[in-house]
């Protein structure tokens, strides 16, 4: 339950953007989707996800609505709204720009 | 900037949740983690773990609940309506700590508020809607006659109405309303009664339905005389006939003309005419046993109808005027004789020229502008007592900021209690309103007979307009506090604030500031008041051209009991012979109207022997018919010429006294005596010439007038004038007496000196000096209020430099005159200011003002006399404290 560090803090959101453009997805779902991709690498614990999810639901970038799940339970369901997508779309361009500074920085310090 | 909309857009969702309360959005999140958690469980024990093991593995997974939930709140941001609530709490419970600032503070308010919303549920009630039965008042419209060179607009006549009616594409419906009056005997007790003479389509145009049996049936208005019909009033069913469910179908005399009683009008419904109640309903064709004049129902030149026109939706009043003139001027090319020179007007419902709606527009109006200086004093009452608590409050909000309340949070806070000050005297403020709705009705004179309706309305527009009030409070009141802390400084509360008696210094001027706005504002107030004041003295002094004392006048049910023209004659003389002899009564007098009286004179065409009217004009003149006597039992002068006799009677030739005007318009100032005039077609011989005076109201330029003999143009019911010594209450009986000596069966109606029926006249006035004194006094008051708030406040705050002069040997005496200058000079601050305000604002009592010009320096000077007693007395408490200062206890502390 360690604090996620600055790095993660700032890309966690983008995951979750990332997740939810493919479809709506409960929170527990989402977790699951986080393991698979990442969580060795970023370590998110299930705990942070949902301070997230609300953080990007006060900001518009997905809503919430409550449906059934698959196996007929109540959850609730996030989505991707059109400003998330937009969002997603700035970032990943910010996100490329800036990975490929640093792997240019980095190829540069090793020749 | 598009981003940021956009985002507001999208986070709105959440947004509006917060309004929810707390506990619904917790029970979300907490369902929600518990779904993960039972998925996490299930999971956990599909890879193999025993349940208690799946359970704690998947809750260490997840991590603190409590501590998820919580940041997932301050993800979310505070609940709106959580803060709101806690501010409104917080704010109810800073009134219940000092309960004296509240109420005060609430009283004020409901002042303000209060006579605002009273004075516009009038404007409402009698102006703008004044008609709550009928639908779509907003294009509801009165009509009325013009003609070229008269600024009076007159009456319609029967046909051109119909005419009109016919033929106005722009016009959705109209009808015919013309106030009448009737004697109503039921059993043995007579007495008057208001009512209206209808087109047939009266009930059914309105959308009026009576309660039992019906409206008029179209042809119901057609005719001489010739369908008796009569609808009467909920009030009149309930009162006069105690609620007969089978009244349907009686009949019932009105001017001794037996009606069938054919329907009872529903309750609250009272007819469409502002200021009376409507006891019944005839139809037009009646309108001879009503009206005098004989059958004007074919009478292109008979003016008498007053009637309303709905325009068809989104037509407006410039454009149907443009249709309506252009019919009036085809009327006037087909009857030349009758309508030349002639127009048609329509006027919006509260300029309606035919009824109280336009007498009181000019009162009603400058009202408004009074309330919203009484409010703007209020508000700065309010916002002065805000600003001196909020410097008890400096600690508390200081300590607040310290422990990390954002100012936009404070300010919040500040503007609830804004609000909540601002509500409770909205909500005082309406009741206030609705008490005082029927308040107006109070400040008119009763008539016997005429029952006074003037409802204010206090309907959706006057609520919204309150609420409007409301918020514009909250603003003004819940923003002087807050900038009032927007520069205070965490170490605020650790110095020590030095402010003098002798003169503001640092933010004391924003209280000043206030008291000298206060000050300003209620002087406007009262040079108003003082001017209103004068004005009504000059009204009820001024010279009418008659004698208003030791006259009184009265009226004879003669045609309510049945007279016939030869029995009226009759009686009529025998009764002025009687009142001869008695003693005490100089001289008596028969005529169809009495000047400044109810009623209208009737207006005819004339012609004069060599006078050459323009092409457009047709001189018409207004005129009255006088018995012999009349000009000395009124006291008229005569200039030349002599009254009517006896022997100016039906055989003998017709004869004309004409007043000064009428002989220098149209005699070109020459002696008539002796030249022809023709009235109505005939000619008459001009006799005497009469001084001028006024007819039908006080305010009226020198107008043409002439006067016929009674006897040649007759009226059945006239008016007595009766020129006595004796006081009103003995000459009633002594006429009772001398009436009943000749018919037992004859009713008197009410009697009344001439002085009382010109006092009558000037109501309006007397309603705008009574209301704008009461709000002056009210406002004088409220100022007063905050004087004596700043002074004392100024007193106790430098209570130590009072001690220390008081140490370094100041006398009582000069302390007293300290705080008593300082508090003068506030006053002349604003007596300065409020003269500069009032020298530019009096004007708009431009139209109540009778002789008295609005920069007449009189009532400047007695205002200020007013404010002066006021302002020292207010300091005086304060600055007798100061000088009560102990330097002993002062200084130790």
């Amino acid at each position: 339950m360690s604090k996620p560090s600055d790095l993660v803090q700032g890309t966690l959101d983008m995951l979750i953007l990332k997740i939810l453009a493919l479809e709506p997805l409960n929170g527990w779902a989402i977790t699951q989707r986080l393991k698979q991709i990442s969580s060795a690498v970023l370590g998110v614990s299930d705990g942070s996800l949902y301070p997230a999810l609300h953080k990007l639901e006060r900001l518009g970038w997905i809503r919430s609505s409550w449906k059934a799940s698959e196996n007929n339970r109540r959850a609730k369901f996030y989505s991707l709204t059109r400003l998330g997508r937009k969002q997603l779309e700035r970032q990943t361009a910010n996100w490329n720009r800036l990975s490929a500074a640093i792997s240019g920085i980095v190829k540069l310090k090793e020749a | 900037m598009n981003m940021d909309i956009e985002q507001w857009f999208y986070s709105l969702p959440v947004r509006f949740r917060s309004f929810l309360p707390r506990n619904q959005v917790d029970q979300e999140m907490e369902a929600e983690l518990r779904e993960h958690l039972v998925q996490q469980i299930s999971e956990n024990i599909a890879k193999g773990m025993s349940p208690q093991e799946a359970r704690r593995s998947a809750v260490l997974s997840l991590g603190g609940i409590t501590q998820i939930e919580q940041e997932c709140r301050d993800a979310r941001g505070g609940s709106i309506l959580d803060d709101f609530i806690q501010d409104l709490r917080y704010g109810f419970r800073q009134l219940w700590r000092s309960p004296g600032f509240s109420v005060l503070a609430i009283l004020c308010l409901t002042l303000g508020i209060g006579a605002n919303a009273a004075v516009f549920s009038w404007m409402e009630g009698i102006l703008f809607r004044p008609y709550p039965a009928i639908a779509h008042q907003d294009r509801l419209f009165a009509l009325a006659g013009t003609a070229r060179g008269d600024h009076e607009p007159t009456a319609l006549s029967w046909p051109d109405f119909q005419d009109l009616r016919r033929t106005c594409t722009l016009c959705e419906d109209s009808f015919v309303s013309k106030i009448t009056g009737s004697t109503l005997s039921i059993g043995d007790h007579a007495e008057t009664a208001t009512g209206s003479i209808v087109s047939a389509n009266y009930f059914d145009a309105i959308g009026v339905h009576p309660i039992l049996g019906r409206g008029f049936e179209p042809g119901e208005d057609l005719g001489s005389n010739s369908h008796p019909v009569v609808v009467i009033s909920y009030q009149l069913w309930r009162n006069r006939y105690k609620g007969d469910p089978e009244i349907i179908g009686k009949t019932q005399r009105f001017n001794n003309v037996l009606h069938t009683i054919i329907g009872v009008a529903p309750e609250g419904f009272y007819g469409t005419f502002v200021g009376w109640a409507m006891q019944f309903w005839v139809p037009a064709s009646m309108e001879e046993t009503f009206e005098s004049g004989g059958y004007k129902l074919e009478d292109r030149d008979a003016r008498w109808i007053e009637s309303y026109v709905w325009l068809k939706p989104w037509i407006g009043r410039e454009q149907a005027q443009q249709e309506v003139s252009a019919i009036a001027g085809r009327l006037a090319a087909s009857y030349p004789a009758t309508n030349r020179g002639r127009s048609i007007g329509l006027w919006a419902l509260w300029q309606t020229p035919f009824n109280n709606a336009g007498s009181l527009l000019p009162t009603l109006e400058v009202m408004v502008a009074v309330v919203a200086l009484v409010l703007l004093i209020a508000c700065a009452n309010v916002g002065n007592l805000l600003l001196l608590r909020s410097f008890t409050r400096r600690h508390e909000l200081s300590v607040r900021l310290a422990i990390g309340a954002s100012r936009l949070r404070l300010l919040k806070q500040l503007l609830t209690e804004g609000l909540l000050l601002a509500a409770l005297g909205t909500a005082g403020g309406l009741l206030l309103a609705y008490w005082c709705r029927h308040a107006l009705r109070l400040l008119l004179p009763s008539r016997s007979g005429i029952s006074m309706y003037l409802p204010g309305q206090l309907d959706a527009r006057v609520m919204a307009l309150g609420a409007g009030v409301c918020l514009i409070v909250t603003l003004i009141v819940g923003l002087i506090p807050a900038f009032h802390t927007r520069n205070l400084d965490l170490a605020g509360p650790l110095k020590a604030e030095f402010s003098g008696v002798v003169g503001p210094r640092g933010r004391a001027w924003m209280r000043s500031g206030l008291v000298v706005f206060q000050v300003s504002l209620s002087f406007v107030l009262l040079v108003g008041a003082a001017l209103l004041l004068e004005s009504l003295q000059k009204i009820r002094n001024a010279n009418p051209g008659f004698t208003t004392t030791s006259v009184v006048t009265t009226r004879v049910s003669l045609v309510a009991s049945g007279y016939d023209v030869p029995r009226a004659k009759i009686f009529q003389d025998e009764l002025i012979d009687r009142l001869k002899t008695v003693p005490g009564v100089e001289s008596a007098a028969f005529a169809r109207l009495t000047p400044l009286g109810y009623g209208t004179f009737s207006s005819t065409p004339i012609a004069v022997d060599g006078y050459q009217p323009s092409l457009e004009e047709q001189p018409s003149v207004d005129y009255n018919q006088v018995g012999p006597g009349y000009f000395g039992t009124l006291g008229i002068p005569l200039l030349s010429g002599r009254e009517f006799t006896r022997t100016d009677d039906e055989n003998a030739p017709l004869v004309a006294i004409v007043n000064r005007t009428m002989v220098a318009r149209y005699w070109a100032g020459q002696d008539p005596i002796g030249r022809r005039l023709q009235v109505k077609g005939q000619w008459a011989r001009v006799v005497g010439v009469a001084a001028d005076s006024e007819y039908e109201s006080l305010r009226e330029t020198p107008k043409p007038f002439f006067y016929v003999p009674l006897r040649q143009d007759f009226v059945r019911g006239p008016v007595l004038h009766i020129r006595t010594r004796q006081p009103l209450t003995s000459m009633l009986a002594t006429l009772i007496r001398e009436v009943h000596a000749l018919d037992e069966n004859l009713a008197l109606y009410e009697m009344v000196t001439l002085q009382e029926q010109v006092n009558r006249s000037t109501s309006p006035q007397l309603v705008a000096v009574t209301l704008v004194s009461i709000l002056g006094g009210l406002a004088l008051a409220l100022a007063a209020v905050g004087l004596y708030g700043v002074m004392s406040y100024a007193v106790a705050q430098s209570s130590r430099e009072l001690g220390l002069r008081m140490a370094l040997g100041a006398r009582s005496d000069n302390l007293l005159r300290l705080v008593l200058s300082r508090g003068l000079r506030l006053t002349s601050a604003g007596v300065l200011f409020g003269a500069g305000v009032a020298f530019a604002m009096t004007r708009l009592l431009g139209r109540l003002l009778y002789n008295v010009s609005p920069h007449d320096p009189v009532p400047f000077g007695s205002a200020l006399v007013v404010m002066t007693v006021t302002a020292i007395s207010a300091c005086l408490l304060p600055a007798w404290r100061a000088a009560r200062t102990d330097p002993a206890r002062v200084l130790r502390n």
